[in-house]
C-alpha cells in the first residue's frame, strides 16, 4: 500500500449516516424519477470550473458513500466536505465507513456486493482495472463540467481510454526528505547529479550518519526506490510500460536498476526487511540518518514544532537525457459504482468532490498532500506543501507508484517478496530477475 | 438400538443429523468448493461463466514457479517440530508443577495463561517491542549497536525462530491449562496408592498418572499438530508472511484476499494444505480405531 496504513479500528466498520436515511424503496423511485428528469433537464454546465457545482436542479434525493478514511483526521475532513455539499445542494449522502486496509482487503467483494454509489479509490492502472471488470460508472459529463479544473497529468490519470471514471481529490509527491538544519550545520548541497549524490552520501558516512534512511517491513516502501530508479534510468515512458506488462523484467534495462541499486545500497540503512517504515522515520527525526526516500507522509513522524524544519528535494538525475521531471505522486480520490442507486445525485456528488472547494477543505486538515485542483487556494500552504505544488506542477510525468501502477496481484505476491530478497542479498541479481520475469509471466499471461 | 423406542430414535437422529448437516454445510461444502477451485485461474470477480478451468496448472506452478511455497513447507514442519519437542512438554510440564498446589500457584497460572487471552494486535506489539533491530529491548539488553545489531524479524535465516519463540509462549499457556484440567481430574487415590507402594515422584508420575491421562493426551497431540498447520496470525502480523516467515496459512490467504486475488492459485496452496491435514487426520484416526479395538 503506497500510504499509511489505518491503525486498526477495533469495530472495523461503522455505519454512520448524515441527515435523513432513506429507505432503499423509496430511494429507487427516486432514482428512476430523478434519471427520467436527468434526461430532460440538460446539464447547463458551461460556467466557469469556479468550483461549486453546477446543475444541481436535475439531482436531488440522497446519494451514498463508501470510504476508507476512517482515521479520525481524515474521517473529520471529509465529514466537512459532505456538509458543505448537503448545504450547497440540499442531496443527503449517507456514508459507510470501514478502516483503510479492511477497505483495500475487502474491495473485489464490495464491488460485487452491493457498493454506496460512490467510493473513496486511486488513480491509474488500480482504477482502470476495475473499470476493465465493469464495475465503475462512467462520469465523462461530470469532467466536462469539472475537467478545467485540472491538468492534463490528472486527466490522464482518472480515464481509461476516452472515459473518465475518476475524480481526483489530492495527491502527494515522493522525494528526497530530509533536515534543513542537518544539512546546513555540515554545510551539505543539495545534489543535482547521481556523482552528487554518491559525493555527498560518503561525505554524511564520514560525519558518522547514516546517509539514506530504509525501512521496508512491510514490503511496499522500497517499490518508491525501484520506481524513481527506474524512471531516472529508464526515463518514464519505460516505467510505465513495465509496469504495464508490455516490457520483459528480466532485460538488460531492469538489471541496470537493480546494479545502480545495489551500488546505493551501502549508503543505506542495514537491514531493512526488519524496519518499519515509520521506525525508519523516526531515524531521520532523531538526524541518526540524514536522507530518506518516501512519500510526503513522512511529515506525520515529526512533531509538529519540527514540521517546518523537514524538507525535500527530488531524486537526482541519473542520465542526462532522460533528467531528472518524473516521480512517482499518488493520487487519491473518488469512483462512481457502475449502477448507483441515484446517479444524478451521485454525479452531483462528484461534480462538487472535483471542485477547489472540496479539495481546500480536505488539505487544510492534512499538511502532507496537496489539492488536486488548480483553482484550490494555497495561500494557507505551509512552504513544504508549496514545494510539493512547484514540483508537481512542473513535473513531465507523473507515477502513481508501483502498487497502483500495475496488476495489484503482481505487486503483492511477486514483486514485494523479489525486492525484499534483492536487499538482503544484493550480490544476485540474475535470480531477482528471473523471479520476477517468472512471475511476470504467470500472473500477465495466464490470468489475462 | 432395540432398546430404544422410536421416540428415542428420532430424538437420536436429530440429535446426530443436525450438527451433521451444519457441519456439511459450513465445512465440507466450502472444502470441496476450494478443491474444484484450485483447478481454474478465478481472479474472484464475475459469476460461474467467468471461471476459466486451467487443469492442472496452478499446482505446476506452485511446485515449479513459487519460491516461497519450499519455505512454506520446511516452516510449518518446523513449527510442528519446536512445538512437539519443546512447547507442548514444557506446557504439560508447567500444568504438572502447578498441579501441586504451591502458594501463590493462581499468580503463575494467570502470568501463562495471559498470553493465550491477549488479543493478536497486542501480542504482535508487544514482539515488536522486543524484537524491533533499532529500538527492540533485547538489542538494547545485549548491549549490542550499529552494524552489529541482530535483525531478529528482518534477517530470513533467523526471524522464523524468533516467532517460535512468540509462538510457544502463547502455546504454552494453551496447553499447559487443558493439561492441568486433565490432571485435576485424575483420582487422587491412584497417587496416594503408588506413593504407599514406595513410587517417587517422577515414577508416579510417568507410570499412573501419564497413563491415566490418555484422553487428554491425545486432545493435546491433536492441537499441537492443528496449531503447527494453521499457524498464521503472528507471521501476518510481523509481516505478512513474507521474507523467510512464509508459512502455508499466510501463502493462501496472501494470495485469497486483497486485491490480489487469485482465488484459483490460492485454492491450489489451500488444497495443499488440506491434503497434509488429512494425511495427520487418517494417522490420528488409524491409531485411535486400533486402541479401540484393542
Amino acid at each position: 500500500m503506497a500510504q499509511r496504513l489505518a491503525s486498526p479500528s477495533l469495530s472495523g466498520f461503522a455505519r454512520r449516516s448524515s441527515g435523513l436515511v432513506v429507505p432503499r424503496r423509496a430511494v429507487l423511485a427516486g432514482a428512476g424519477a430523478a434519471g427520467a428528469m436527468g434526461v430532460l433537464a440538460a446539464c447547463g454546465g458551461d460556467e466557469e470550473s469556479s468550483g461549486s457545482a453546477s446543475g444541481g436542479a436535475a439531482a436531488s434525493g440522497s446519494t451514498s458513500l463508501g470510504s476508507n478514511r476512517g482515521d479520525e483526521v481524515p474521517r473529520a475532513a471529509e465529514d466537512e466536505m459532505i456538509a458543505a455539499f448537503e448545504e450547497e445542494s440540499g442531496i443527503t449522502v449517507e456514508t459507510n465507513v470501514v478502516d483503510n486496509e479492511s477497505f483495500q482487503e475487502s474491495i473485489n467483494s464490495y464491488l460485487q456486493g452491493n457498493p454506496q454509489d460512490v467510493f473513496t479509490w486511486f488513480a491509474g492502472f488500480r482504477a482502470r482495472f476495475f473499470d476493465d471488470q465493469g464495475f465503475i460508472g462512467d462520469i465523462s459529463d461530470v469532467w466536462e463540467d469539472i475537467g478545467s479544473g485540472f491538468t492534463d497529468a490528472f486527466r490522464e490519470a482518472s480515464s481509461n481510454g476516452d472515459r473518465q471514471i475518476f475524480v481526483p481529490l489530492y495527491n502527494y509527491p515522493w522525494a528526497v526528505f530530509y533536515r534543513k538544519s542537518v544539512f546546513e550545520e555540515n554545510g551539505w548541497a543539495i545534489p543535482e547529479t547521481l556523482d552528487d549524490f554518491v559525493a555527498l552520501c560518503e561525505e554524511i558516512q564520514g560525519a558518522g550518519l547514516t546517509p539514506v534512511a530504509l525501512g521496508d517491513q512491510d514490503g511496499w516502501p522500497a517499490m518508491g526506490t525501484f520506481d524513481i530508479l527506474n524512471m531516472r534510468i529508464n526515463g518514464y515512458d519505460y516505467h510505465i510500460d513495465l509496469m504495464a506488462g508490455n516490457q520483459d523484467w528480466d532485460s538488460g534495462e531492469v538489471r541496470a536498476v537493480f546494479e545502480q541499486w545495489a551500488e546505493l545500497l551501502p549508503y543505506h540503512q542495514a537491514d531493512p526487511n526488519g524496519r518499519t517504515w515509520q521506525d525508519a522515520a523516526a531515524s531521520l527525526v532523531q538526524g541518526e540518518s540524514a536522507m530518506y526516500v518516501l512519500g510526503m507522509f513522512v511529515g506525520e513522524q515529526f512533531p509538529e514544532e519540527e514540521r517546518e524544519d523537514l524538507d525535500f528535494f527530488t531524486f537526482p538525475e541519473i542520465d542526462p537525457e532522460i533528467g531528472s521531471g518524473a516521480l512517482d505522486a499518488p493520487i487519491d480520490g473518488y469512483m462512481m459504482t457502475a449502477n448507483p442507486e441515484n446517479e444524478e445525485a451521485a454525479k452531483e456528488f462528484l461534480r462538487f468532490l472535483g471542485s477547489a472547494q472540496a479539495g481546500e477543505i480536505f488539505v487544510a486538515s492534512s499538511p502532507n498532500s496537496i489539492a488536486a485542483h488548480s483553482d484550490a487556494d494555497t495561500s494557507g500552504y505551509n512552504s513544504l506543501q508549496q514545494k510539493a505544488v512547484d514540483l508537481i506542477s512542473n513535473a513531465d510525468g507523473i507515477a502513481q507508484f508501483l502498487d497502483r501502477d500495475t496488476r495489484p496481484d503482481f505487486a503483492s505476491t511477486i514483486v514485494i517478496p523479489t525486492l525484499q530478497n534483492f536487499l538482503n542479498d544484493p550480490s544476485d541479481i540474475d535470480t531477482v530477475l528471473a523471479d520476477l520475469q517468472a512471475g511476470k509471466e504467470r500472473l500477465f499471461v495466464d490470468q489475462g | 438400538m432395540r432398546l430404544l423406542t422410536a421416540r428415542d430414535r428420532v430424538v437420536l437422529g436429530l440429535m446426530i443429523g443436525v450438527p451433521a448437516l451444519f457441519v456439511l454445510a459450513i465445512v465440507w461444502l466450502p472444502t470441496l468448493g476450494t478443491i474444484l477451485l484450485s483447478f481454474t485461474s478465478w481472479n474472484g470477480i464475475g459469476g460461474l461463466d467467468r471461471i476459466e478451468v486451467v487443469g492442472l496448472r496452478n499446482y505446476e506452478n506452485i511446485i515449479t514457479n513459487y519460491p516461497p511455497f519450499d519455505i512454506a513447507v520446511r516452516n510449518n514442519l518446523l513449527w510442528l517440530g519446536v512445538f512437539f519437542l519443546v512447547a507442548t512438554p514444557l506446557g504439560m510440564f508447567m500444568a504438572v508443577l502447578l498441579d501441586r498446589e504451591l502458594r501463590g500457584s493462581w499468580f503463575y497460572r494467570s502470568a501463562l495463561y495471559l498470553p493465550v487471552v491477549l488479543s493478536l494486535a497486542l501480542a504482535g506489539f508487544i514482539w515488536q517491542l522486543q524484537y524491533s533491530r533499532d529500538q527492540g529491548l533485547i538489542n538494547a539488553v545485549l548491549g549490542l549497536e550499529g552494524a552489529e545489531r541482530i535483525d531478529w524479524y528482518g534477517d530470513p535465516s533467523i526471524n522464523i525462530w524468533a516467532v517460535l519463540v512468540a509462538a510457544s509462549w502463547r502455546h504454552v499457556g494453551y496447553i499447559m491449562l487443558l493439561y492441568l484440567a486433565g490432571l485435576k481430574a485424575v483420582d487422587p487415590a491412584l497417587r496416594e496408592a503408588a506413593q504407599v507402594d514406595g513410587a517417587s515422584e517422577a515414577r508416579t508420575f510417568f507410570s499412573v498418572v501419564f497413563p491415566t491421562m490418555a484422553p487428554i493426551n491425545i486432545v493435546v497431540l491433536v492441537i499441537t499438530v492443528i496449531e503447527s498447520l494453521r499457524a498464521f496470525d503472528l507471521v501476518w502480523v510481523v509481516n505478512r508472511g513474507r521474507n523467510g516467515l512464509e508459512v502455508l496459512g499466510a501463502l493462501v490467504l496472501a494470495n485469497l484476499t486483497g486485491e490480489a486475488s487469485l482465488v484459483g492459485f490460492g485454492s491450489a496452496i489451500a488444497t495443499l494444505l488440506i491434503v497434509i491435514s488429512v494425511v495427520f487426520i487418517v494417522v490420528y484416526l488409524g491409531t485411535i480405531l486400533r486402541e479401540e479395538r484393542k
